[in-house]
């Protein structure tokens, strides 16, 4: 388990979230974490980070965390409120360098279900659907997934509903279905680990533990194998600095970083 | 072309392109005429037992939450909405019968809030059917294509999913670049309805905010209904021409309802009352919280105004407003 202590696991997964973007750079986000990663790696290193906002806020200066990806925090000061068809259509063109999505369910390709459990026509649980996820992992150069809570459950061998595509069911299976060249899953944050995928075989591999973790835990709390590399390395941790700007200035009612 | 794949979604409110031209002939008119009226009328002329239905704005977002409350006074029934991110629009509107079918972009979902128990409860029990999944963009593209009179529009996403397959989109082989690309077919909704910050009596529509999908839904829809916080002049219309989202020539109705999106978020005017929202979530978690519900707030109250009133009247309203101008902290009374 992540040692928690100067900061809980939720705040863990926003740091490493924002560690991963790059200034200069721009990141389509869904609701909840991703808003919350993009908004300390402004407020960090990467002041210069264009944020997206798939119903039309382009670039805004978020004041605090929005409730909705449509509401008016997500073009406040920004620079330009325009659409639905302007958004998805820069991110087609070849725009949008990071895509960041949360997810219910993944499997080893990084493939995303967030329709349903259970059988489409008579589902035991209905999810939301794709919303914009399954665009914003067509059309971003790099896809980063983010999975509150990794275990056997929700890193699955096969997806009930395959919403959003990952490598599908292999690393030249993009292109064969169609999908921009060079696209795809990039990095996958849980409480445990942060994981990317191997180039030959387009399967989830991990690339660091987080603080407190082990080997076992990863692998115990996965319905698939899970590549190992030849080094383990630990997660960085965020500084004080970072949590401050979490607690105080982005979520400071704990919405999303609260217990 | 090759059609490659066919996705087994039920195709929702398409026509032949020249059926459309014709229906938009026979049915729209050119004329600059006052279209105000109530919004009672507006729901009895233009919304129809039956109808495939689409809301404006982004599902608790510059919402017409007076249409879609007096759709429910109205008791449609058997109406099919798109679900082009539709959130507390769609929740109530299925937990209370009005809506019973749905092609899916974003739905059963209240974004931060977590899942809405009322459309949830009745998907997972059969009384709302899934006709067909498709994406954001999928769904934004089905109004792109309606609006331009076109039969389809070629994309890149939806390709290789469950959610291509579930949808009513086709996979065939681009005769220019020799890929797989995905056809949306268009949408023409029977009817939307759009809330907007001001527009004239003949339906010339101004939007200060994002116009999400709006833009494109207002042009493809064969009825539209607008709500507007504000009636303004003609003249004020054409001096600032450049900022006409919506035109008249494709509105049928101008109902004016202050606070018409309450208790969803107008951008600039008046914030989420998430006290409201909350109260609706925690009483939806039953049947008998719902009929309660609309016992209260709909069925219970002679206007809009009454309405505003049972919520908190003026003192609310002007909290809301602090809340969207940012001089109000952040709350969030669905963890409790």
């Amino acid at each position: 388990m992540l040692t928690e202590g100067r900061y809980n696991t939720r705040e863990f997964l926003a740091f490493t979230g924002a560690s991963l973007l790059e200034d200069k750079k721009t990141v389509f986000v869904g609701t909840g974490f991703p808003i919350i990663a993009a908004m300390l790696a402004q407020k960090t290193h990467a002041p210069k980070l264009v944020i997206v906002f798939e119903a039309g806020g382009l670039g805004p200066l978020l004041p605090e965390l929005p409730v909705s990806v449509g509401e008016s925090r997500t073009f406040y000061k920004a620079i330009s409120a325009s659409s639905m068809h302007d958004t998805m259509s820069l991110s087609q063109a070849g725009y949008i360098d990071f895509g960041f999505l949360g997810a219910a369910q993944m499997d080893m390709y990084g493939n995303i279900n967030t329709t349903v459990i259970g059988d489409h026509d008579s589902p035991k649980t209905r999810l939301p659907g794709s919303g914009g996820a399954n665009d914003v992992a067509s059309f971003s150069h790099k896809l980063i997934i983010i999975i509150a809570k990794q275990s056997k459950r929700t890193f699955v061998e096969k997806l009930d509903f395959l919403t959003t595509p990952g490598f599908l069911n292999g690393p030249i299976a993009r292109e064969k279905a169609g999908l921009p060249q060079g696209t795809g899953p990039y990095r996958v944050i849980t409480q445990l680990g942060l994981y990317g995928f191997d180039d030959k075989t387009g399967r989830l591999k991990l690339v660091s533990l987080h603080p407190g973790v082990s080997i076992d835990e990863v692998q115990d709390n996965s319905s698939f194998d899970i590549e190992l590399p030849p080094t383990i390395i630990t997660s960085s941790e965020p500084s004080d600095r970072d949590l401050k700007i979490l607690r105080q200035e982005i979520d400071p009612a704990g919405i999303v970083l609260g217990k | 072309m090759d059609v490659l794949k066919e996705g087994k979604g039920k195709l929702l409110g398409w026509h032949d392109p020249d059926e459309a031209r014709d229906w938009v002939l026979q049915n729209k008119s050119r004329e600059l005429k006052d279209k105000t009226m109530s919004v009672s009328e507006a729901v009895s002329r233009f919304v129809h037992d039956g109808d495939f239905i689409a809301s404006g704005g982004f599902g608790h977002v510059r919402v017409s939450m007076a249409i879609v409350y007096e759709i429910i006074r109205q008791k449609k029934r058997n109406l099919a909405m798109a679900g082009k991110t539709a959130v507390h629009d769609f929740d109530i509107l299925v937990g209370s019968g009005c809506v019973n079918k749905a092609e899916v972009a974003y739905c059963f979902g209240h974004e931060l809030r977590g899942l809405s128990t009322a459309s949830r409860r009745m998907v997972e029990s059969g009384q709302c059917k899934v006709l067909a999944e498709t994406s954001n963009a999928g769904y934004q593209w089905r109004f792109l294509a309606g609006m331009m009179g076109i039969p389809f529009i070629p994309s890149r996403n939806l390709l290789g999913t469950d959610t291509g397959a579930y949808s009513s989109c086709k996979v065939v082989k681009d005769p220019f670049s020799g890929k797989p690309v995905n056809l949306i077919p268009a949408a023409y909704p029977d009817v939307a309805f759009i809330h907007v910050h001001r527009c004239d009596i003949y339906g010339n529509a101004q939007i200060d905010a994002i116009l999400v999908e709006d833009f494109e839904l207002s042009r493809c829809a064969r009825r539209l209904i607008l709500t507007t916080e504000e009636i303004i002049n003609n003249e004020a219309i054409r001096g600032e021409p450049w900022r006409t989202a919506i035109p008249f020539l494709v509105t049928d109705a101008v109902v004016k309802v202050p606070y018409g999106s309450h208790p969803c978020e107008m951008p600039g005017m008046y914030y989420y009352d998430e006290e409201h929202i909350a109260e609706w979530l925690a009483l939806s978690k039953t049947q008998e919280g719902v009929d309660k519900y609309f016992d209260k707030y709909v069925f219970g109250v002679n206007s809009f105004d009454d309405y505003l009133e049972l919520c908190g009247g003026k003192k609310k309203l002007n909290y809301l407003r602090r809340r969207e101008l940012l001089q109000e902290p952040m709350v969030a009374p669905w963890r409790k």
